[in-house]
Parts: structure tokens; sequence; C-alpha cells
């Protein structure tokens, strides 16, 4: 379990460094695809079922492909792809303290739960998250996919030839 | 390599979450700011599936579904922005869109 852990989690880590790294934007979506596939085994390895199904299919699958997709229609030359060096001394140094914040911040949190507790068959399963989804989180779920209808013409608008 | 706790993933959550923090600070490409904010979301859905089963509660899995909707949704309308963007301006770095500020 260990052992999955650090693989998984080294990977999800080097997809994410390559994605910022690469000059060409399809190698970097490449790279993305690497990290969010890790992260779905490390939702698998929470117990997360339904979560790491919809990983695999909307992430990995549906939204990536959508990226590669309109990178490939964009089909930029090398010109277009140059970045200007950026020196932003107190960006990165902002980040970094962030980082080193962040990281105090969960060292010192002492009320986290530091072992797992045992969970019955249903935790994590299409079943159990979908009836949360359909009684506790009704509301939240129907605004969700109202806005999914807004995006939706919201993009046939903004994709249209002459506006 | 002992055994795994909560830190060790919040901590890779973090580390994710600040690659794409760096990403969308430092690059000027923007496929490459949008890909990494989408790198950001995923980091959080890592937390929220961490405490989800840390806690023994399954809400974290139902907020973690309404970040992927969400995410849906943003891909769709950014990438069309990115297009249109492309298709007028014949550029997609973000230092080039100065539209605004000039």
């Amino acid at each position: 379990m260990a052992v999955a852990f650090y693989i998984l989690a080294f990977l999800s880590v080097l997809g994410g460094v390559l994605m910022v790294t690469r000059r060409n934007p399809l190698s970097g979506a490449f790279a993305l695809v690497l990290s969010l596939v890790s992260l779905a085994g490390l939702f698998a390895g929470l117990a997360a079922e339904f979560v790491f199904i919809l990983q695999v299919l909307v992430y990995a699958g549906a939204i990536m492909v959508l990226i590669i997709f309109t990178i490939m229609l964009l089909n930029l030359s090398r010109n277009e792809m140059y970045e200007a060096p950026v020196g932003r001394f107190h960006a990165a140094a902002l980040v970094v303290l962030c980082a080193v914040g962040l990281a105090a911040f969960i060292h010192v949190f002492s009320q986290l739960p530091s072992a797992v507790t045992a969970i019955g068959p249903e935790f994590g399963s299409i079943e159990g998250v979908g009836e949360l989804m359909l009684t506790k989180y009704l509301y939240p779920f129907e605004l969700v996919s109202v806005l999914l209808l807004v995006a939706i013409v919201g993009v046939v608008l903004l994709a249209k030839k002459v506006i | 390599m002992g055994e795994i706790t909560i830190h060790h993933y919040l901590y890779l959550s973090a580390i994710l979450f600040f690659i794409g923090v760096y990403g969308v600070l430092f690059r000027r490409n923007l496929i490459v700011m949008f890909m990494s904010i989408e790198l950001m979301l995923n980091a959080v859905n890592l937390s929220f599936i961490t405490f989800a089963r840390y806690s023994s509660t399954m809400d974290g899995h139902v907020i973690a579904f309404f970040v992927m909707a969400l995410a849906a949704a943003e891909a769709g309308v950014g990438l069309a922005i990115l297009v249109m963007v492309f298709r007028n301006r014949t550029t997609v770095q973000a230092d080039d869109l100065t539209l605004m500020r000039d």
C-alpha cells in the first residue's frame, strides 16, 4: 500500500512538473494525463470508487480530449509557442513562501485524524454517493446541471463565427 | 516507508497545487495556464477525497463530483474563449493580449 502510494505520488508530481516546464503544449497535455491517471489511482486507494471512475472518464477522458483537440486545432508554429523568459523573483518568493506556509499549517494542525477507521462496502460506491447526491445534496446537484446547461449555451454562442 | 498517514496525502495535494500556481504565474502560454488550473482543481479534489476517507463520510466525494462538473464547464467555456482569441488575434501568449491595458 505504501509502495503504491509513493509510486503514484511520484508519477503525479512528475506529470505536473513536466506539464509546467514543457514548451510544447501538446507534450504538456500528455504529461497532465499522466498526472490525472496517477491521481485516479490514489482516489481508488482512498476507497473512492465513484470518483475514481469519474476521474478516468471525465478528466483523463473527456476534458483532456477537449484540450488536446483544441491544441491540435490551433496548430501552433514554433514561433507562436515561443515565450519570452519571465523573471519575476517576487512572485517566485511568494509562491515558495505560500508553499512553506501551507506545509507548516498541515504540520501543526493537530485536529487531523491520524488513522483510518473501518468503512462498509457502501463507502464511495456508486450507490452510496448517488444516494447522498440525490438526498442531502439535491439542490446543489440541480444547480450544477443548470450551470452545465448555461456553459453549453455559452460555448455555442462563443464559438459561433459571426456574433 | 512507514504507514501512509493523512499528512502524506495533504502534502502531495499541496505540492500539486503549487505546481499549478507556478504554471499560472510563470507560463505565458494560455493553454498551459489553463492546464495548470486543471491541476490545481485536481489537487483540491485529492484533499476532499482524503478528508472523506479519514472522517468516514462520503460528503467529500459529492463535493469532488461538483468540482469535476465545474471543471468540465470551465474547460468548455475557457477553450471556446481561447479559440476565439486565437482566431481574432493569432496569438495564445498572455503577454500579447494587452488590449485592456493600453
